[in-house]
């Protein structure tokens, strides 16, 4: 099962999911930019971010421990292997079979609590504060993105992810109303785990409000640096996931090198119109109260179980 | 009479009877006071490795059975050791190697005259799990049942001298005695009468009604249910997990639960067989609402132990998911399934057995060393207690349910068990199985919260000044050897059996096999021993090796590869903390603080308390207590009922001998009458 | 499993009535709850359209002009006027809070599933499935009306409880006849009227439309 190509694809697709992650993020603040009528930093000033932060010296709080400073490797470990086993670009990987989408699931919880735990480490007011409502939205979220799972999953009578695209990618055309319902419930979970508004708000920086830039007050220099960077392959690592799901045309399926380029370019095309319609969300809804977050995961969760329910109906 | 040959289960009899003798060997006096912690514990720790050994290597084999002349005239103890005994055999064996090792190094400072009872007791409280495991018939699993709750009653009760103890204790026998009569009860309504002993193989032979089948399911779920902390009879752990010396704690909760879903696999899988999808989807429905609200109320405490038992209850609540689920397939005429189900849920209890001992030998190795149990008053930890830190977050990442360890393969089948649901024919069980494995993935992410909450408030953040100092000196540095190897030997444990799923995935389906008569599909068991493979790949794999060797190969190089491109400077310096000057230890969060999310969103499943100081109180306090509803609105009724009884019986006790033996009169008088 | 397109997307459309139905559960604001309505009618009309259409149905059509007529555009405009003239822009209070409601609104859909399945069974109709999810949708404006405080989204509750009345006709039956239909739609008409009316009543009495008020005309 394992051969030449798919160990290329493998390189291939984990490589570009860790080389495209800031460009992505890039594309998004670039989008909302001209939304909101700026000019905008450019698509590569999250690049420019990360090497200049490589650069400086980390400032660590004097009683910081060992999981304080280990925490930014272990988010990116395990970023990176989100983004190398969701088939983006390929079907035919062979460390996909290694983790199917529980498992997945799993690896984010695992960097969530990892971080919160870094967050609580030097015993400060917002970093506790962060580590709290961190994991308030995970527990929130966690559920509802099973269930949305769980729909796909029984589509397709599978949960390893190169299974459901196989299977969405070459079923005859047909409206699925419980995958309309899942995408729109992955779209909310997608908002609140990547720390976008309305949940949280990526651009903000000493706010009570804030979540993620909370937990990650104390970091800097490269630790900062591989932070943020785990965090852009996290976002692209979930609309990775969406496109999957809800969009598995032009992914190439089998050792097949011709599908690679048609499918960098779906998958380029793919990312363009997400990165504009996640900026264009953003752009014109508001940042919720917190204590609403709650009801907009749950209401995640809600659709995520009606999607079920109503394919059950549907076959029975 | 000849010498028994070297079977296994001789030879698990012998080390039941092995800790006994050394249990009573213990009260021997001694002038080297030492002498129970330095021979008696390794001893019994070396007793339960063997044990494992040969529960392990019991797993495969055809059952086998002993006669042992026993116990009362023509009554003899008959053992049977088959696959399933053999499997929590292994399990007992493990956690007692474990806790027995490090005991010790807890008991380090005890006095001679406690420690000898308490090895007494702890040794008979080891043998009795065992013999319940083995025992094959009804006379035997109830003798050593009652003698395990008595020896764990003694154990909790310790420290008898607090009348907080010795409430615990109480309540602790009280529901451990109800859950003993349901059982009894059970196993007479097996029976069904007529002059069969009681042994499990003319339990086994009972044709029973579907009615009185459903009697003896429901007598059996609640009395065990009653022993594992179900929902709503899960009220004496709290109280008696806390009150228990640590090694004790770790062993009622990590095995002695056990025991009880033992039990009930035992009696519905083997004894009752025939089982229908409406107890499935009761279990499972039970087991949902048990795991939801001990989390639940897990994230309300502030005392570590306290919390870590209502921890024990939501993992009995997803093991009885797993069950639940199996007997809903195997009722609903999918028995593959159902072996899925069944191998999930004993998984599960395995690696709680694992985790939970882990985590409670870590909140014994706090104690001991601080003698803090309350959440509020720790902090920093880490520093003072790396390794212990090291086993305990092994211990939390476990709990947590988080890949590449134990508790995400276990929660990982069950929810494969539940995705399966599709295949049934009923149409509301249907969307329900799938909404009970949500319920599982809500109380899989709260338990990380309040594991993240736990690991961050005890050790990571900064020393906080204890409200409540601890009485009597304390050593304050690190757990010692003995204790560190029982830790070590356990966090071992959680990651092989992380790991390498698909091995102990093999050998539980032997398990599945002989109960049930089937087992997981072919190309599940072709796989290999790296892949774990469910039904068959397409519908699901997991590879936990690959994904911890990418983790790690990714962390060493990323932390290479920025050493050698950039550099390695580092500067340490006070908090940054956008800035606020004046930052001290009281202003971190607490254990309640972070716990308040929960609160404000499940609110109405909690008793809230709160007292917020006036604004112009010179001395403000703010006080919170947040309390379990059942207490309320189930125990505190049945006690005033109970109260209310004994009030109206009371009439009949006059004092006087002649009027006690009047009534005994007019009782003979009427039995004659009746039976006649 | 072959559907035709057209039975998809009155799938689709069910699905999409139910999910409207969930959404005005959990809104608070009545404005919002106005615009829900709209859109629910929008999709019942679409739906009985398409039904229409596929089964040559042709007094179907004219329910749905009737339906597009009426519950986009009448009676959403009449229900601004009114919160205009009665000054009740504000959020809307619930009895209970949103998060329970939705877990027993998914209860009550799935009962709904559970008791729809072997009445669809028994329908000869193409768009037979989805009479769980009318059921479900009456199920849902139900609990709405009860767990509101207010008059106005009460009157909501109301109409679109008569929108998955009207899905379930249309599902299980093709519709009633076209005179029942009007007579119906009518009947809503005049309905909001009166309930228009009883606002200024209510409000003029009580100085406001919480309707935990009424609780006083109770005689004691």
């Amino acid at each position: 099962m394992i051969d030449a190509a798919g160990i290329a694809f493998q390189i291939v697709q984990s490589v570009l999911a860790v080389l495209i992650g800031p460009l992505y993020v890039g594309w998004v603040n670039q989008c909302r930019a001209w939304l909101q009528n700026r000019s905008g930093p450019g698509l590569l000033q999250p690049y420019y971010m990360l090497a200049r932060l490589f650069h400086k010296e980390p400032v660590i709080a004097e009683h910081a421990s060992p999981l304080f400073r280990a925490t930014p490797y272990v988010l990116f470990g395990c970023m990176w292997l989100a983004g190398g086993i969701v088939p983006a670009l390929a079907t035919d990987l062979p460390f996909a079979p290694a983790a199917d989408i529980i498992a997945l699931v799993g690896v984010f919880a695992l960097a969530r609590v990892f971080l919160s735990l870094a967050a609580l480490d030097i015993g400060t007011s917002f970093g506790g504060l962060g580590a709290r409502r961190e994991m308030m939205v995970g527990f929130l979220a966690e559920p509802a993105m099973l269930m949305t799972l769980f729909t796909a999953a029984f589509i397709s009578n599978s949960t390893a992810l190169t299974t459901i695209v196989e299977t969405l990618a070459h079923r005859e055309f047909a409206i699925y109303p419980s995958l309309a319902f899942a995408a729109v419930a992955f779209l909310m979970v997608l908002l609140a785990e990547n720390a976008r508004v309305p949940v949280d708000n990526p651009a903000t920086h000493l706010e009570l409000t804030m979540i993620h830039e909370a937990m990650i007050l104390e970091y800097s220099g490269r630790h900062l640096a591989l932070i943020e960077w785990a965090s852009a392959i996290k976002l692209f690592a979930y609309t990775a996931i969406g496109i999957a799901l809800f969009a598995p045309w032009g992914i190439a399926e089998g050792s097949n090198w011709s599908a690679l380029p048609v499918a960098l370019v779906a998958l380029a095309a793919k990312l363009v119109l997400a990165g504009a319609g996640l900026a264009a969300l953003e752009t014109v809804s508001a940042k919720f109260r917190l204590f609403r977050a709650p009801e907009f995961l749950s209401t995640a969760f809600l659709l995520a179980v009606l999607g079920m329910l109503i394919h059950f109906l549907g076959r029975g | 009479m000849n010498p028994p040959d070297l079977t296994p289960v001789t030879i698990a009899a012998g080390i039941a009877g092995f800790w006994i003798l050394i249990g009573a060997a213990s009260l021997v006096e001694s002038q080297r006071l030492r002498f129970i912690n330095r021979l008696i514990f390794p001893a019994g720790a070396v007793a339960g490795c063997v044990l494992a050994i040969i529960g392990a290597r019991a797993l495969g084999d055809p059952a086998e059975t002993l006669v042992l002349p026993l116990g009362l005239p023509d009554l003899p103890f008959h053992l049977r050791l088959d696959p399933l005994a053999a499997f929590f055999l292994f399990l007992l064996g493990v956690g007692a190697f474990g806790v027995s090792a490090y005991a010790p190094g807890y008991f380090s400072r005890e006095s001679a005259h406690r420690l000898r009872l308490l090895s007494l007791q702890y040794h008979v409280f080891l043998a009795s799990m065992a013999l319940v495991m083995l025992a094959d018939d009804a006379y035997l699993f109830m003798v050593a049942w009652e003698t395990m709750a008595l020896s764990s009653y003694l154990l909790v009760t310790t420290e008898h001298k607090l009348p907080a103890v010795r409430g615990a204790g109480f309540l602790y026998l009280l529901i451990a005695h109800i859950g003993a009569i349901a059982i009894l009860l059970s196993f007479g309504v097996l029976h069904g009468g007529g002059f069969a002993d009681y042994t499990f193989d003319a339990l086994r032979a009972t044709e029973l009604t579907p009615f009185w089948a459903t009697v003896a399911f429901l007598l059996a779920f609640a009395g065990f249910g009653a022993k594992a902390g179900m929902i709503p009879l899960h009220a004496w752990l709290p109280e008696a997990h806390p009150a228990a010396p640590s090694p004790v704690s770790a062993l009622m909760s990590g095995i002695m639960l056990k025991t009880a879903i033992y039990g009930m696999v035992r009696v519905i899988y083997d004894l009752i067989g025939d089982i229908t999808w409406q107890w499935g989807l009761t279990v499972a429905i039970v087991g949902a609402l048990t795991s939801l609200f001990g989390v639940l109320y897990a994230l309300m405490q502030h005392d570590l132990k306290r919390l870590l038992a209502y921890h024990s209850v939501e993992n009995i609540g997803i093991i009885l998911i797993g069950i639940g689920l199996s007997m809903v397939f195997i009722g609903m005429g999918h028995p593959a399934v159902g072996a899925l189900g069944l191998i999930a849920a004993l998984y599960h209890a395995l690696n709680h057995a694992v985790f939970k001992a882990l985590l409670f030998l870590g909140a014994g190795s706090i104690l001991h060393s601080t003698g803090l149990r309350d959440l509020n008053d720790m902090g920093g930890l880490i520093h003072r207690m790396p390794r212990t830190a090291l086993c305990f977050l092994v211990g939390a990442l476990a709990i947590s349910a988080l890949p590449p360890l134990n508790g995400f393969v276990s929660e990982w089948l069950t929810f494969q068990t539940a995705l399966q649901a599709p295949v049934l024919e009923h149409g509301v069980v249907r969307s329900l199985l799938p909404l009970i494995a949500a319920m599982l993935a809500l109380a899989g992410a709260l338990t990380a919260m309040c594991f993240v909450k736990v690991f961050g408030i005890a050790f990571l953040g900064q020393r906080r000044e204890p409200h409540h100092p601890p009485a009597g000196d304390h050593p304050g540095g690190d757990a010692g050897l003995p204790e560190s190897i029982g830790m070590a030997w356990l966090g071992l444990w959680c990651v092989v059996l992380g790991i390498f799923p698909a091995v102990v995935l093999m050998l539980l389906n032997r398990v599945a096999v002989s109960l049930t008569g089937h087992g997981l599909p072919p190309e599940a068991l072709e796989a290999g021993w790296l892949w774990l493979v469910p039904t068959s790949a397409a519908q699901a794999s997991y590879n936990p090796l690959i994904f911890l060797a990418t983790i790690v190969t990714v962390v060493l190089l990323t932390f290479v590869f920025v050493r050698w491109c950039y550099h390695g400077r580092l500067r340490r310096s006070h908090p940054w903390d956008c800035g606020y000057p004046e930052q001290t230890a009281r202003m971190q969060d607490t254990a309640d603080a972070f716990g308040q999310p929960i609160r404000w969103i499940f609110a109405p499943v909690f008793r809230i308390e709160r007292r917020i100081p006036a604004p112009d109180d010179p001395h403000p306090r703010f006080e919170l207590h947040v309390e379990d509803r059942h207490w309320r609105w189930l125990y505190l009724p049945v006690a005033r009922l109970a109260e209310f009884l004994s009030v109206q019986v009371a009439v009949l006790q006059r004092g006087r001998i002649s009027t006690y033996l009047l009534y005994s009169f007019i009782t003979l008088l009427a039995l004659l009458v009746f039976v006649r | 499993m072959t559907t035709s397109l057209s039975q998809q997307l009155v799938n689709l459309l069910a699905a999409a009535l139910l999910l409207i139905a969930f959404a005005m559960l959990s809104q608070r604001r009545v404005l919002s709850l106005i615009r829900l309505f709209a859109w629910q009618g929008m999709a019942l009309g679409a739906s009985t359209a398409i039904v229409a259409y596929s089964t040559a149905q042709h007094h179907l059509y004219y329910s749905a002009a009737l339906t597009v007529a009426l519950k986009v555009v009448l009676l959403p405009w009449i229900l601004h006027r009114l919160i205009d003239k009665l000054y009740v822009r504000w959020d809307v209070e619930t009895l209970i809070n949103i998060p329970t409601t939705m877990l027993v609104g998914i209860g009550l859909a799935i009962f709904a599933f559970a008791l729809a399945t072997p009445i669809s069974e028994m329908a000869s109709t193409v768009t037979h499935s989805t009479l769980g999810i009318a059921l479900a949708s009456v199920l849902l404006s139900f609990l709405m009306m009860i767990v509101r405080r207010k008059a106005v989204p009460q009157v909501i509750g109301f109409l679109s409880m008569e929108n998955g009345l009207f899905f379930a006709a249309t599902s299980a039956t093709y519709g009633m006849p076209l005179v029942v239909e009007l007579g119906v739609a009518l009947d809503v008409l005049v309905g909001t009227f009166i309930f228009g009316i009883f606002f200024f009543h209510i409000r003029e009495q009580f100085d406001s439309l919480e309707i935990r008020h009424m609780e006083k005309l109770k005689e004691d």
